[in-house]
């Protein structure tokens, strides 16, 4: 039997990678995955704790953030697409003038 | 019933002062009038039922509501009547119904709105001095005490046109701020060491004291009080608004700057005889200073060229001689001639009022003369009020002005008595020589340029003026009048005028004989008890010092007779000879550069350099700015942080869930 520790190293691993790309990608299609990863590193460490605990409860929470993250992807598809209409580019640098 | 005394006057000045524009003169004077002889006739009833009742308990007592109820202090609004403020009402509005019937002539050629507000500022005065002298303790009187200050600001600055006018108006009510604040450190004073401001507790409370020999807490708490009175009732060195307090309509000099608001402070020191029997260093000062003023008031009086000046002297002069007499201990000596003087004074202002208004608003006396034949009216009254207050006997002043020197001189103060004396030749001296200017000798227009250009009274100006008045004409006259030498501008006093001017006449002539057998003294006796008057019962002398001063009399008229009618030549050329002194008094003395000098210019420089420029600009301009420039600089390197970008926000985020989260989980 995988030991717990194995689970939740492997799913800081998968949120580092995704927190990395969010910072270094420069395509917002390639963040908004890099996200996804970050949302199912979280998965894997609550369905991890769920059987290490013995309780349904890490499952559940789940499927609710799987929800999300599907509704999510589609806002956030919905408004690189606006953002690629406007700008003809999807390299987030070129959407900062939301400022001073 | 006390309460409707104050009240109907101040009825009438709500009434005036809300349709008064809309209503017709007639009426708007009707209902002044109305108001004021509708409380003479309750002061009338009010004195009559005090009369029946036991000479030891005579008061009348109305406690309206309790003002103020905090822990120890309490304050009713309480009216209360007894002998010394039944004298006060009955001056206040007798001498007001009066000179609110001359006031409809007088100022008829004013505006309907400007006429309507002139009688209510009238009416609110008369309400306020009634509540003065009716009030039971310090409060109500000092409400009373700051209307009256307040309604003399507004008439004296009644055609605040002129700007002479108006700035009176503000030297009179700052001036009178300076006593005012003594006034109210005395009353608080008083209720720390006392415990109450009602007189009558006052009184209890100081009576089983024994006078206080050396400068204790009744001593500062009445000097105090004085220092208030000082400014209400024109004494040195607080006397300086009154002079000026002329460019106000002549009605309003003689009611207020005459007759019935400068008493204020001798009523007051009156009504607290206890407390001021207690201590006799304030009551030498009291003396002392009075004396002084009276002296000051009537050498300047001398040469002053403003026949409403050589009035506005007089009455300091005289008020100076209450205060000798309260300050010797004779309070109904003092509270006498307040109220003979206010039938003469009145007159006397009245009557220049009517000579200002058959001669176009001139008021130089160098212009005036030979009015006698051409308004015989004036003449003669203005006459008996000269003779009266000179002091010849059988007129009212004698009576009151003898008694006041008399205790005086049985007091043992011979000093006093003596410059009592000397300013009792002093006011004959120039009363005589206001009615020889005025009345006799050849009209001489010259073309002397008056002292204060533009001084002329509006109202009586349009009054005489030919031309129909426009309602529209506003501008008061400025620059220098032209001389009135058409005698169709001369016209006696009109109907209303002339009654007021009798009646004052015959009330000059008569009011004094009421003292005689000492009636009056005795009838005021409750209200200044326990300080009970010693009979001096010295008749030799008090018959000797009555024809010292009579001769007195007699001897100022007739000076006054030698240099202003037989031989003005040699009133000129003494003139010359004491030119220096002569320049003193026709500037007064200096006092009102002096002032300025010493008080009036520190104070500007101070407040403009020191106060507007470093503490207003620098130091409070500063500290809101620097706030608002040490924001505003915080922010200008801060908005730098906002980039727009959405992942350093992201960053920034992230960077701050780790910082937490490493704070809680670091073990």
């Amino acid at each position: 039997m995988v030991p717990l520790n194995h689970y939740l190293i492997l799913s800081a691993i998968l949120f580092a990678i995704g927190t990395a790309g969010v910072f270094v990608r420069r395509n917002l299609i390639t963040i908004l995955l890099s996200v996804e990863i970050m949302l199912n590193a979280v998965n894997l460490t609550f369905v991890a704790f769920g059987r290490a605990l013995g309780s349904a409860d890490g499952q559940i929470i789940v499927f609710f953030v799987m929800t999300v993250a599907a509704a999510e992807a589609a806002v956030g598809l919905a408004i690189v697409i606006a953002l690629f209409r406007h700008r003809e580019s999807l390299n987030p640098e070129s959407f900062v003038s939301l400022k001073w | 019933m006390l309460l409707l005394i104050p009240a109907l006057p101040f009825l009438g000045f709500l009434v005036n002062a809300s349709f008064g524009r809309r209503v017709s003169k007639a009426a708007a004077g009707a209902v002044a009038c109305g108001a004021m002889i509708g409380s003479f006739a309750v002061a009338l009833l009010s004195v009559m039922r005090l009369l029946q009742l036991e000479p030891e308990s005579r008061a009348i007592v109305n406690q309206v509501y309790t003002w103020i109820a905090s822990g120890d202090f309490r304050a009713d609004f309480t009216l209360r009547l007894d002998p010394l403020s039944a004298v006060m009402i009955f001056v206040v509005t007798g001498i007001g119904s009066l000179i609110h019937i001359y006031s409809t002539a007088y100022m008829h050629e004013e505006t309907a709105p400007e006429y309507a507000r002139y009688f209510s500022y009238l009416n609110l005065f008369a309400a306020f001095m009634l509540v003065l002298v009716l009030g039971a303790n310090f409060l109500v009187m000092f409400v009373g005490w700051e209307g009256v200050g307040l309604c003399s600001y507004l008439l004296i600055g009644f055609w605040f046109q002129k700007k002479s006018a108006s700035d009176a108006g503000k030297k009179a009510f700052i001036v009178n701020r300076i006593g005012d604040f003594g006034f109210v450190l005395g009353v608080l004073l008083a209720f720390v060491r006392f415990g109450t401001i009602d007189f009558q507790e006052l009184a209890r409370a100081v009576a089983p004291m024994g006078p206080e020999t050396d400068f204790g807490t009744i001593s500062l708490i009445t000097l105090l009080l004085f220092v208030g009175a000082t400014g209400k009732s024109a004494q040195i060195p607080l006397y300086v608004w009154l002079p000026d307090a002329m460019e106000g309509p002549t009605p309003v000099s003689a009611l207020i700057h005459a007759a019935t608001m400068v008493t204020a402070g001798v009523y007051m020191i009156g009504r607290n005889a206890v407390l001021f029997g207690h201590a006799p260093q304030t009551l030498l000062v009291v003396a002392v200073i009075g004396t002084a003023t009276a002296l000051m008031a009537g050498t300047i009086g001398l040469v002053q060229n403003d026949i409403k000046r050589v009035l506005a002297y007089s009455t300091v002069s005289q008020l100076g001689y209450m205060f000798l007499a309260m300050g010797v201990g004779a309070y109904a000596a003092g509270i006498f001639h307040l109220y003979t003087h206010a039938f003469f004074k009145a007159l006397l202002f009245l009557g220049s009022g009517a000579v200002i208004h058959a001669l176009a608003g001139e008021q130089d006396l160098r212009r005036m003369g030979g009015l006698k034949s051409a308004l015989p009216i004036t003449y003669w009254t203005f006459l008996i009020g000269s003779i009266a207050i000179a002091g010849v006997p059988g007129f009212a002043g004698f009576f009151s002005k003898d008694e006041i020197l008399f205790r005086t001189f049985a007091g043992g103060h011979v000093i006093l008595w003596t410059v009592g004396i000397l300013t009792s030749l002093l006011t004959a001296i120039y009363m005589f020589r206001l009615v020889f200017l005025t009345f006799y000798g050849p009209r001489a227009p010259e073309p002397v340029k008056p002292a204060h250009p533009g001084d002329e009274e509006p109202a009586a100006h349009r009054a005489a003026a030919s031309r129909p008045s426009h309602p529209s004409d506003r501008t008061p006259p400025t620059g220098p009048p032209v001389t009135h030498t058409d005698a169709a501008h001369l016209h006696d006093a009109p109907p209303a005028m002339a009654l007021v001017l009798i009646v004052l006449a015959l009330g000059s002539i008569l009011a004094g004989y009421v003292s005689l057998g000492g009636r009056f003294e005795h009838f005021l006796e409750p209200s200044f008890a326990p300080q009970r008057v010693e009979a001096v019962a010295d008749h030799g002398v008090e018959l000797t010092l009555m024809v010292v001063s009579s001769i007195v009399a007699v001897a100022g008229i007739a000076i006054a007779a030698y240099f202003f009618l037989k031989n003005r030549a040699a009133a000129d050329r003494v003139a010359e000879r004491f030119a220096g002194a002569h320049r003193v008094l026709e500037h007064k003395y200096y006092v009102d550069e002096i002032y300025d000098a010493a008080v009036v210019e520190p104070i500007r420089i101070t407040s403009e350099n020191a106060l507007w420029k470093v503490v207003d600009v620098r130091v409070i301009d500063g500290a809101v700015n620097g706030v608002a420039d040490t924001v505003g600089n915080a922010s200008e390197v801060l908005r730098r942080m906002q980039t727009g970008s959405v992942r350093a926000y992201a960053a920034s985020l992230f960077l701050g869930v780790v910082l937490i989260l490493g704070y809680y989980l670091w073990p």
